[in-house]
């Protein structure tokens, strides 16, 4: 019978703590399937049974308890719980990996050595710290102004016009560059200008602030049409003119968003591997001129590290995770900050 | 004096040949006034003299134009794009869509209040007061400024309800609350006009006549000129109404008459009128 033509009071809901044995009771059974099918515990086994076990035990235990409808309805929602659950697994195996195996030398060597003239044990990081900071940061300031800029113009003054459209799919073309193209762009601008072969921290900026610039309009786009257009029109109607308006009410309005995206764009490029192996290259040591002479990115020193370690090995592997578990901490701080960052900036209004 | 009729047909809906341009005072007179969308004609032919310091209401069925011609009045329609008019609007005697005029300068000159509150979010409510000054990036002392937020908020009705809490957001306020919000801001900038767009639709009873109180005292200083839909309301704020018809979908608006607001209520000449204002249609 459904349930829906039942009176309310035979209805008897499950109560809460039955879901949570019945994920249990499905990843007992998945954990045993999986000793069985392959000999040990395989998470991805496990996950992957255990969701299918848990979602028809739920269906059954629910049906009969509660009827046909509610049991869906469970059912549906354990399905986005499961798919949920999967998408996380790789997130933080991931961040697992990289803690287990990066804190072996992450000590205080990573920041104040650099890989001159070491072999095999010791060394650390700081050439390529300094690196990541100078090639990120003249990114930024390369792609932010011209990026958020861009956006404005597209949101507020471009009305519909063929400038706006060409520029709008360009943008969505720029989107779609493999970075590894961005990378050669650079490598081969600045071999015309500076000669066969010249590597820089510029160029792999250059490279860098190509692939931000699009992410940049992107995100300002959007935030900028999030603004209702009933404050753009309130401060017109006030007699303030479209600059004042745009400077003092909308880009405030939306400043929290802006530097959401700004962030983002930061993240998305600070871990750029391909086109700053192309264009800023590889160095042992610290390199503050980002206008000549090679110089090493995080990303950069993990790759090298595993894909050409000295001897013993191992050595360039840990440096190399613990340079990977550093640019995952950058990025984590990156987007702390901005969080608060927007936080305080948001409009009070809103708090 | 000015009692124009019109015949709903084709060509000139309206003449006022005798409306005697008001000049100074803050009186303002539309000559026919076309107003497009892009290629869409949205209002037709508009004449219609708004006459300085006095009530006038803007009624008649949903999509035929009050909005669209209320905004022509302070050149706020062609904030939108690719939409234009045709015709004049003058101010005192001077064409607002004249040759070298700035807009930016007409709407300080001729304030708005929109149908939804919209009061700026990043302000608190002194600052949102006084928004029209900051922005313009005005210099004021602070006592000046204290000053000019209270004196508009009493002008508002707003002033008890918030003076303990001026610094505080001002969309933390009420939805009538911020309606008379965002009337105090209008009203600070100290304009000639007040075009007010359906300003009590989402307001409860009691604001709603508190916003109705507050335009019965403001009118001895504004004009104002008023949307709604509420017959009611008209009937009871207004010295003048003009109501606005439309033939059907994609026809241009026009208006129909304009004339005291006794007469379009009780005796009005056209029968499209008189069957709006007692209910038939719309
Ligand atoms: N931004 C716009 N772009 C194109 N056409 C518009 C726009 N705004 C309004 N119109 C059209 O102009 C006509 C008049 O609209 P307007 O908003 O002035 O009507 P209204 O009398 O204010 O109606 P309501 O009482 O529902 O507010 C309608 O046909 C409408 O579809
Ligand atoms: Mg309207």
């Amino acid at each position: 019978m459904d349930t829906a033509t039942q009176p309310a009071g035979l209805i008897r809901p499950l109560s809460r703590s039955v879901l949570p044995v019945l994920v249990v009771v499905a990843l007992v059974a998945a954990g045993a399937f999986s000793f069985a099918v392959a000999g040990s515990i395989n998470i991805p086994i496990v996950i992957v049974v255990g969701g299918v076990v848990n979602l028809a035990l739920t269906y059954v235990v629910s049906r009969r308890a509660e009827g046909h409808r509610r049991a869906v309805d469970r059912t549906a929602t354990s399905v986005i719980t499961t798919l949920m659950v999967a998408a996380l697994v790789p997130l933080l195996s991931v961040l697992w990996t990289a803690l287990s195996r990066g804190t072996a030398r992450f000590d205080l060597e990573l920041f104040t050595e650099t890989m001159r003239s070491v072999v095999g044990e010791g060394g650390g990081a700081k050439h390529a710290i300094i690196g990541t900071a100078i090639i990120t940061g003249l990114a930024s300031l390369m792609a932010v102004p011209i990026g958020t800029f861009t956006g404005i113009y597209l949101v507020e003054y471009s009305r519909g016009g063929r400038l706006a459209r060409v520029t709008t799919s360009m943008v969505d073309v720029m989107t779609g560059i493999p970075s590894i193209v961005a990378g050669l762009f650079a490598y081969a601008l600045f071999s015309l200008i500076q000669g066969p072969g010249a590597r820089s921290g510029f160029a792999g900026s250059v490279a860098l602030a190509l692939l931000m610039t699009p992410i940049v309009v992107r995100s300002t786009q959007e935030m900028l049409r999030l603004v209702p257009n009933e404050l753009r029109e309130a401060s017109y109607a006030l007699g303030v003119p479209k600059w004042r308006t745009i400077t003092k009410v909308v880009i405030p309005t939306a400043v929290a968003g802006l530097l959401t995206g700004v962030s983002l764009s930061i993240a998305r490029v600070i871990g750029e591997t391909a086109p700053l192996l192309v264009a800023a290259g590889l160095a042992q040591d610290t390199n503050l001129n980002p206008f000549s002479g090679r110089m090493t990115s995080l990303p950069v020193m993990s790759y090298y590290g595993y894909a050409a370690p000295g001897f013993p090995p191992e050595a360039d592997y840990e440096r190399g995770w613990s340079a990977a578990l550093l640019l995952i901490v950058l990025v984590l701080v990156i987007f702390t900050v901005s969080r608060i960052l927007a936080r305080v900036l948001r409009p009070k209004g809103l708090r | 004096m000015m009692s124009e009729t019109a015949q709903g047909t084709e060509e000139n809906v309206m003449t006022i040949d005798d409306a005697k341009a008001p000049t100074g005072d803050h009186g303002i007179t539309a000559r026919d006034l076309d107003i497009y969308y892009g290629d869409f004609l949205a209002v037709r032919k508009v004449n219609m003299a708004i006459e300085p310091r006095s009530i006038t209401a803007l009624i008649g069925p949903s999509g035929c134009g009050k909005s669209t011609f209320l905004r022509s009045l302070n050149r706020m329609h062609e904030v939108i794009p690719r939409a234009r008019v045709d015709g004049t609007v003058l101010l005192d005697g001077e064409d607002i869509y004249g040759p070298g005029v700035d807009p930016v300068v007409i709407r300080r000159k001729i304030g708005m209040v929109f149908q939804r509150p919209n009061p700026f979010p990043t302000m608190s409510i002194a600052e949102n007061v006084l928004a029209g000054m900051r922005l313009n990036a005005k210099r004021l002392s602070r006592s000046a400024a204290d000053d000019i937020v209270e004196k508009s908020l009493r002008g508002a009705n707003l002033w008890d309800e918030v003076k303990n809490r001026l610094d505080q957001p001002g969309s933390g306020l009420s939805g009538g609350q911020q309606q008379r919000l965002c009337i105090a801001r209008a009203i600070a900038v100290e304009p000639e006009v007040l075009l007010m767009d359906e300003p009590c639709s989402a307001l409860d009873p009691i604001s709603t006549m508190a916003v109705e109180s507050l335009m019965l005292e403001l009118k001895s200083d504004y004009t104002i000129v008023i949307v709604t839909h509420n017959m009611q309301q008209a009937a009871r704020v207004s010295d003048r109404t003009a109501f606005f018809n439309i033939d059907g979908t994609g026809q241009p608006g026009y208006v129909v008459e304009m004339d005291a607001t006794e007469k379009i209520f009780s005796n009005p000449s056209q029968q499209a009128t008189s069957d709006y204002v007692t209910g038939r249609f719309g």
